[in-house]
């Protein structure tokens, strides 16, 4: 259960939005985060990823305190075990497809791991090629790889399919839902298409003005 | 037999003892000077392309300072302080037992702070121009910033390192007035290429001057030309 109160002042180009919110991810489910452009959503997710601090709040992870202003707690993102998929993928353009996996590692952990995703994810074929040479589904079937190994608490996609055609977000749709069946991990999923929510989503919170509505 | 007997008296000429210490000198320098350039320009530039502090548009005028001043006038502020009339100076000789003035250890100093910005700011221009979200990717996949530096960073930024590379040892093989401020001109320790071409100039000696040059443009234009073609193919691959 991943419990969170934050609050953060942002300054945007539509003027500046006060964010005042307060969301309970249910374990092994994925919720969906709505909102127009600009609301903050991003914010949120680079907040419990550990990226951007927030004013003030406070960020529980299955009773392992990652944030608390009152406190003066702030976990460093290298501990907090959360995966973040990037819309633009972000892969290690240096590392072979198996590189960027390999490297994502836990120390200590059994490497078989990354073997055992590039078979999950049908990237077995791909993994000696660089990311320069992949398309734009195959480069964010690798990100979402690469989050997945570290086996994360949380896992946060920003808007991962938003840049990609339809025939390639309807299959890493599949893929995505197919890897969550499997491995039962806790997402938050930042989208705007409507038929993606339905499709993928257990939860909705709507992000206006700041706030969460219902 | 003109070009016969003139190619003789050249080789001749190069196989005399004295030909080779000065161009084995700049070599020496300008390797010695890229090392550790390269070594302290790295963090330089990686603290002025990310760090925080305010400190660092000061700290960036000081290293382009070599770009603008002329070289004798850092040559001669070398010369101030590290000279044995200078407290620095003295600290130096009493700790380390080393006069840095004309000695190939003060050649080096004055090498690296000469050629600072051309390591520096190749490197930092990079760094500041790789998404940040690299990075951040690399954090939240638990690394550390020295991992993230050696993993990620510095691999992506390498056709940088090498313009920095090749400029700066480019760059310490070219120069004259700071070396001849700081290191004079005494065979076998100081006097470098760029000084033995202006001595052979000044005594009307045009055939080892011309020897000299050829010698310095024969080994440095195909390592440039090789660096710059590695460089563009490592561009092309990212």
């Amino acid at each position: 259960m991943i419990e969170a109160r934050l609050q953060k002042q942002l300054h945007g180009a539509e003027g500046d939005i006060a964010l005042d919110l307060t969301l309970r991810l249910e374990p092994g489910r994925i919720t969906t985060l709505l909102g127009r452009s600009g609301a903050g959503k991003t914010t949120v997710l680079r907040m419990l990823a550990g990226l951007t601090r927030p004013d003030s709040g406070r960020i529980v992870a299955d009773r392992t305190v990652w944030f608390d202003s009152r406190e003066g707690i702030d976990a460093p993102s290298q501990s907090r075990r959360v995966g973040l998929v990037f819309q633009d993928f972000n892969l290690f353009p240096n590392m072979t497809v198996e590189g960027n996996l390999r490297f994502a590692l836990r120390p200590g952990q059994d490497s078989r791991a990354v073997a055992e995703l590039l078979e999950t994810t049908k990237l077995s074929r791909l993994a000696k090629r660089h990311p320069a040479m992949l398309s734009g589904g195959q480069k964010q079937r690798v990100a979402l790889a690469r989050a997945l190994v570290p086996e994360p608490r949380l896992l946060l996609l920003d808007e991962p399919l938003s840049a990609l055609d339809e025939e390639a977000r309807v299959e890493l749709q599949e893929e995505l839902l197919r890897l969550h069946e499997r491995r039962g991990f806790t997402a938050l999923l930042v989208s705007h298409d409507r038929a993606e929510i339905s499709k993928m989503s257990t939860a909705v919170l709507t992000l206006r003005d700041g706030r969460l509505v219902p | 037999m003109v070009i016969y007997f003139s190619i003789e008296r050249s080789v001749k000429s190069m196989m005399d003892t004295d030909f080779w210490p000065p161009l084995l000198l700049s070599f020496r320098l300008a390797a010695s000077a890229t090392v550790l350039l390269l070594a302290l320009g790295t963090p330089l530039a990686y603290w002025l392309a990310l760090g925080k502090s305010r400190l660092r548009p000061l700290v960036h005028a000081v290293v382009s300072l070599p770009l603008v001043l002329p070289p004798t006038v850092l040559g001669f502020y070398l010369l101030l302080s590290l000279g044995p009339a200078s407290h620095l100076g003295r600290w130096i000789e009493s700790a380390f037992g080393a006069r840095l003035v004309f000695s190939f250890g003060g050649l080096v100093i004055g090498s690296v702070i000469y050629s600072l910005p051309f390591m520096v700011h190749p490197i930092e221009a990079a760094l500041a121009a790789l998404p940040t979200s690299l990075a951040e990717a690399s954090c939240i996949l638990g690394k550390s910033r020295w991992e993230t530096f050696w993993c990620v960073q510095l691999p992506n930024i390498r056709p940088a390192v090498l313009a920095g590379v090749v400029l700066s040892f480019a760059h310490t093989i070219g120069e004259f007035g700071l070396v001849l401020m700081i290191g004079g001109a005494i065979p076998g320790r100081t006097r470098v290429a760029s000084i033995a071409v202006f001595n052979a100039v000044e005594a009307m000696d045009y055939g080892t001057a011309k020897r000299y040059a050829l010698v310095l443009l024969a080994v440095t234009f195909p390592v440039l030309a090789a660096l710059e073609l590695y460089r563009r193919r490592s561009t092309q691959a990212f």
